[in-house]
């Protein structure tokens, strides 16, 4: 998947923009959401939702990909504790957020921009609401986008890859 | 020269470990060193690194780096070694996965001189002098290699064949790859050449871990008297075990202290700190955040203790704001 | 890799405009467009609606004339049309599993409005979509069975006719009531609007059929414990509590309850809310089903203290229906679906101290009015104050506990219609003047606006406004010994005073104080004013986000009686149609375990809630039971070596989608 276009708005625009990449279980949350689209609760188009069948899918690999990817903030949506569809799944995303949050803070993310929300099927005011929080709270912050960092901390290799490959070229010919 | 295959080895950001561990194979080395000239070793054999550009590209089959990069001379030393060795391997954890250096990565370059060339309790360095990386005496430049923003895994410089992990790897996955490289029945490039599971499988406690752990306190090795039979996250004591690959015939364990995760995740893992840390919060035994948090408090140190010899091969790399 | 897994990917994508829904606001022809350029992408179009069958059709042609063997269809919400989309596949001769929903409507469109951050929005949930497709692999739903037995809880009419209608399909049906008897609310009404139909007339002949069907299994005065399972086979324990009369020996003499030590009945009436009384002995009412006694340990000599000399056994002694030492039992079933039809209970006004109900004697409840104006109610149809006089004014409270800020927003629907009910049986009985105060009046339903003019033509006085208190502090002589209603007309705009002897509080309706509990048990949700949420509020309204877990009646929401009996037949035909089914298709999103890359570290063997994972010593590895799994993820999450693997949600799936969405960051 390497070649790709760069017709696009958001790799060309000057104006950041805060993107939260969210998972959002299937039961409760993503209805939610749905229920937010039905009744068009409008909110920020910041958000780009990832539907897993239980929060407790939620790998904390994947917060931690969506930040190296370039994610200014990651938004988990589960039931509300005693209501998960799969009995309490919900309640290993709770434990596993909250030690995420520590070693978080500790490789410097603000804590603003990991967030658990509990939002019933019936909650869409609740996703619209929370989606606009936490997009003002992270544009406070400022841009995070990891992927744009770690080229810029790669840069510091540019000079010498460069010349290794020149030195390939002459041994080549 | 003979024309036996030529292995080199060499040491970039390491603390010397990953050698020893080389002269560990004992007599098996004298095995080792029939079946291969050894061109390049500055440990233990006088050869100059202009002794290697001298030689065509490709004439080495194999080198073995241990180390991460630092600096900027190590990536020199790792392009040079790439271009004339057919195969290149990532030996220890410092190269395999950034190993403890990387830790480092929690600093800035200038936090780190600070401490080191300043502020460290042994340092008397009134007039704040620091090494600069060109420096001119007696009409003579002096030059010192650049130290980099941050500590790299070898592969993140340069491109790896294989890896070999461990802090340090031990003389049996040794010489199973340098037998393996003999042999010219080589795997896909990339593998691990350890076993793709997790420690416990190998683990001789194994039998010890309860179904269901209920941990409902995290213990540091120190302050407890640790039960030499019973598995370690049975006792509360943090063992990366689960979230590390296998091969190291359980060291650590037998010698009564925990897995700390030198060996690395396996190959399905892209995080191995998310990993460990995912199935111990999800094996906590509590509901409500407070009592949560008052668990979580005995994990005094998440990044030291998940990442201690991943950091820089993690999926964040490093402290983000530093 | 994916190539080497999945063969040559070639990726058809599908943009809906979904008439104007998503096309006003996302540029479906530049999502379309950029489709086309991503990797792996063969055939990207946009269609009107690619729901119709012309739309669906595309995609199939595709299929077969272009070897698409990946599809993404960017539409609504995968709720809605996953399954119209993947059968479309499946008609095509490919695998369903191959293709992916992409949520531009509900999720882009519906909430946003600048189309192009929209725009920008689609392509990235669509790149996400065609990066994930190419992990995507062939899977097979599973199937399970459906016992064919079916649990009815809460035997009010709701309850009452979704049993009867499942059991006339030939299926065993068990019936769980709370209650001694069923009957449940529609039990205490006196007539039916706008038919004016005697209730009981009407009601109890369905009573007595329950009683009677070969299939029907009754069980009152019980309770649903515990549910564990899922559709096809949920394990439900029933908890029978005792209420020391064997049922199989009572025949509804009522000798014992003339016999009790208590000469007069001296405790509250619950039937009759309190309106008469009762003795420990009793049974709630004359056609209560099934007709047994019920013995109140809380009033009972013998059951409080076990020094009674038990006239009542010696009634019985023949048929030594009467035990004192009945212990609760509880009842293990498996059924194959629910029906729940637990029913409501009333606002209490006393929430609302402005209208006095509880210090003013004479301030009622529309219940309480229901019972006063039955024939064989506690006044035996007398509309009488409870200082035994024939009110000359009676005035009615509209939207009390319904549309209201402060107690409950929603509209509890049958109140205008029962007030209008009430007020004609209230003048019929007593030629009383009778006031409606209401907010608006709603007479929507077959035959209730020409109710409604009836009512207004026989005199009722109709005032628009909401009461701002009923108090007994009289102003004028008119006023002495009466209630008082102080209200805005805000017809006339003026603020007026009536004096009343009766005042009725149309009380609106609430789930039952238990809902929450009984949603938990049976693991389906809430809609935010408390009542059971329904799978979909048009075209689901009887089915939960649970699968074979079906509401009725009035625990969904307020609604009438012709209501509530078609919501229970339609429950009722949703479980006649799983039952006949046989079977039912499970999502394959399964977790397993890959054996050989299983350390047996246990990590995951507690954190199912199903027992779906379990260690197996011999092996000294993990083991996921597929037909146990519902597939929720929470081990392949924590499997701390990535050796655990969900199908549909592979890590690869759900990093390749993280990456999709990212791309530009």
């Amino acid at each position: 998947m390497e070649d790709r276009p760069v017709s696009d708005k958001l790799s060309t625009s000057v104006q950041w923009e805060p993107i939260i990449v969210a998972f959002f279980c299937n039961w409760c949350t993503y209805t939610a959401a749905d229920l937010a689209g039905v009744a068009r609760m409008g909110y920020d188009p910041n958000v780009r939702v990832i539907r897993v069948m239980c929060s407790g899918r939620v790998d904390p690999q994947f917060v931690l990909d969506a930040f190296a990817h370039g994610a200014d903030g990651v938004l988990i949506g589960g039931c509300h504790p005693g209501d998960c569809h799969y009995v309490e799944g919900n309640y290993k995303t709770l434990r596993r957020y909250h030690l995420l949050r520590r070693l978080l803070r500790d490789l410097g993310i603000e804590e603003q921009r990991l967030r658990l929300e509990w939002i019933a099927a019936s909650e869409g005011e609740k996703v619209s609401k929370t989606i606009n929080e936490m997009v003002e709270q992270v544009r406070a912050l400022g841009p995070l986008r990891l992927s744009r960092r770690f080229k810029e901390w790669d840069a510091e290799l540019a000079s010498l890859e460069a010349e290794a490959q020149s030195e390939e070229v002459v041994a080549h010919v | 020269m003979s024309d036996k295959p030529k292995i080199a080895f060499y040491w970039c950001a390491s603390c010397g470990g990953c050698e020893e561990s080389i002269v560990d194979l004992a007599e098996d080395i004298l095995e080792v060193a029939q079946a291969v000239d050894i061109v390049f070793w500055p440990v233990a054999m006088d050869f100059k690194r202009k002794d290697v550009e001298a030689m065509p590209d490709g004439a080495i089959l194999a080198t073995l780096v241990n180390g991460s990069i630092r600096t900027s001379e190590q990536e020199e030393m790792a392009h040079l070694l790439r271009r004339k060795s057919q195969i290149l391997i990532a030996y220890g954890s410092c190269a395999h996965t950034g190993g403890v250096p990387s830790l480092a990565n929690q600093f800035t370059r200038e936090e780190i001189l600070r401490y080191v060339y300043e502020e460290a309790p042994s340092v008397v360095n009134e007039n704040r002098v620091r090494p600069q990386p060109r420096h001119g005496h007696n009409g003579t430049a002096v030059t010192l290699p650049e130290f980099r923003g941050l500590v790299r895994s070898l592969d993140q410089v340069v491109e790896v064949d294989y890896y070999l992990p461990g802090c340090p790897p031990t003389p049996k996955l040794l010489k199973q790859a340098v037998l393996t490289l003999l042999s010219g029945n080589l795997p896909p490039k990339g593998t691990v050449l350890a076993p793709d599971t997790a420690q416990c499988d190998q683990c001789p406690r194994k039998e010890t871990k309860p179904v269901d752990l209920k941990i409902t306190e995290f213990k540091r090795p120190h302050w407890t008297q640790i039960d030499p039979e019973k598995c370690f996250l049975a006792q509360g004591i943090i063992c990366m075990g689960p979230a590390t690959r296998s091969g190291c015939e359980a060291q650590c364990i037998r010698g009564n202290m925990p897995c700390t995760g030198c060996f690395g995740p396996t190959t399905r893992v892209r995080d191995q700190g998310a990993k460990i840390l995912s199935a111990l919060a999800s094996s906590v035994n509590a509901r409500e955040p407070e009592d949560i948090e008052k668990i979580m408090d005995g994990i005094v140190d998440p990044v030291g203790t998940f990442y201690r010899y991943s950091l820089a091969k993690s999926l964040l790399r490093a402290k983000v704001t530093r | 890799m994916s190539e080497q897994r999945n063969g040559h990917v070639r990726i058809g994508v599908y943009i809906c405009h979904c008439g104007a829904n998503i096309a006003d606001t996302v540029d479906v022809k530049a999502v379309a467009e950029y489709a086309a350029t991503l990797p792996g992408v063969v055939i990207s179009r946009e269609y009107k609606y690619m729901c119709s069958d012309p739309g669906q059709e595309l995609i199939q042609k595709d299929i077969e004339e272009h070897a698409i063997n990946r599809v993404v269809v960017a539409a609504c919400s995968p709720t809605l049309h996953e399954n119209t989309f993947r059968g479309a596949a499946e008609r095509a001769g490919l695998n369903p599993f191959f293709v992916q929903m992409v949520n531009i409507r509900e999720h882009d469109s519906w909430v946003h409005s600048d189309r192009e951050a929209a725009t920008v929005k689609a392509k990235d949930l669509v790149r996400a979509a065609v990066m994930r497709v190419y992990f995507h692999k062939p899977l097979e739903k599973r199937r399970v069975p459906i016992h064919p037995e079916v649990l009815v809880v809460g035997g009010g009419i709701a309850g009452i006719h979704a049993a009867l209608t499942v059991a006339n399909s030939g299926k065993r049906v068990y019936l769980v009531e709370r209650e001694p008897t069923i009957g449940g609310h529609m039990a205490q009404y006196d007539k039916t609007f706008p038919t004016l139909d005697c209730a009981a007339c009407i009601l109890t002949p369905k009573m007595s059929a329950v009683r009677a069907h070969p299939n029907i299994t009754l069980w009152t005065y019980s309770e649903v414990v515990s549910v564990d399972g899922s559709v096809g086979d949920y394990k439900v324990v029933v908890k029978r509590k005792p209420r020391y009369v064997h049922e199989d020996l009572c025949v509804g003499c009522l000798q014992c309850i003339e016999t009790c030590v208590y000469k007069d009945s001296k405790f509250d009436d619950e039937f009759n809310l309190g309106l008469s009384k009762r003795k420990p002995i009793y049974i709630p009412f004359a056609q209560a089903t099934p007709k047994v006694v019920v013995i109140d340990p809380d009033a009972c000599i013998q059951l409080k203290t076990g020094k009674c000399k038990k006239s009542c056994m010696e009634a019985c002694v023949e048929r030594g229906a009467i035990d004192f030492a009945q212990k609760e039992t509880y009842e293990e079933i498996h059924v194959g679906s629910i029906i729940i039809a637990t029913g409501f209970q009333t606002f209490d006004p006393r929430r609302m101290p402005q209208y006095g109900y509880g210090k003013y004697p004479n301030v009622y409840n529309t219940l309480e009015v229901e019972r006063l104006v039955n024939a064989s109610g506690p006044t035996s149809g007398q509309v009488i104050t409870r200082d035994g006089r024939v009110p000359k004014s009676v005035g009615i409270v509209l939207c009390v506990g319904s549309r209201d800020e402060n107690t409950n927003r929603w509209c509890s629907r049958v109140c205008c219609m029962t007030s209008l009910k009430l007020a004609h049986l209230i003048k019929e009985h007593t030629g009383a003047e009778v006031y409606i105060f209401y907010i608006d009046m709603r007479a929507a339903g077959k035959g209730y606006e020409e109710f409604y003019q009836r009512v207004l033509n026989e005199g009722v006085h109709f005032i628009r406004g909401r009461v701002a208190e009923i108090t007994d502090w009289a102003l004028d002589p008119s006023e002495a010994g009466k209630l008082v209603a102080r209200v805005e007309d805000t017809n006339t705009g003026f603020v007026r005073r009536i004096p009343l002897d009766m005042v009725v509080l149309a009380v609106g309706l609430e789930p039952q104080p238990d809902a929450h509990e009984v949603q938990r048990m049976f693991g389906i949700s809430c809609s935010l004013d408390g009542f059971f949420l329904e799978k979909h509020p048009k075209l689901a309204p009887a089915p939960t986000y649970t699968d074979g877990i079906f509401i009725a009646g009035l625990c969904h929401g307020p609604k009438d009686i012709p209501d509530t009996v078609m919501q229970a037949g339609y429950a009722a035909a949703e479980a006649i149609a799983l039952a006949d089914t046989g079977f039912f298709e499970l999502e394959p999103n399964t977790a397993y375990v890959v054996e050989e890359e299983c350390s047996g570290c246990k990590t995951c063997v507690p954190l199912c809630p199903y027992q779906a994972v379990t260690f197996n010593e011999e092996k000294q590895k993990a083991f996921i039971n597929e037909v146990l799994c519902k597939g929720c993820g929470t081990c392949v999450a924590a499997c701390p070596s990535g050796s655990i693997k969900q199908n549909l949600f592979e890590d690869e799936e759900i990093y390749s989608e993280i990456e999709g969405v990212l791309a530009y960051a």
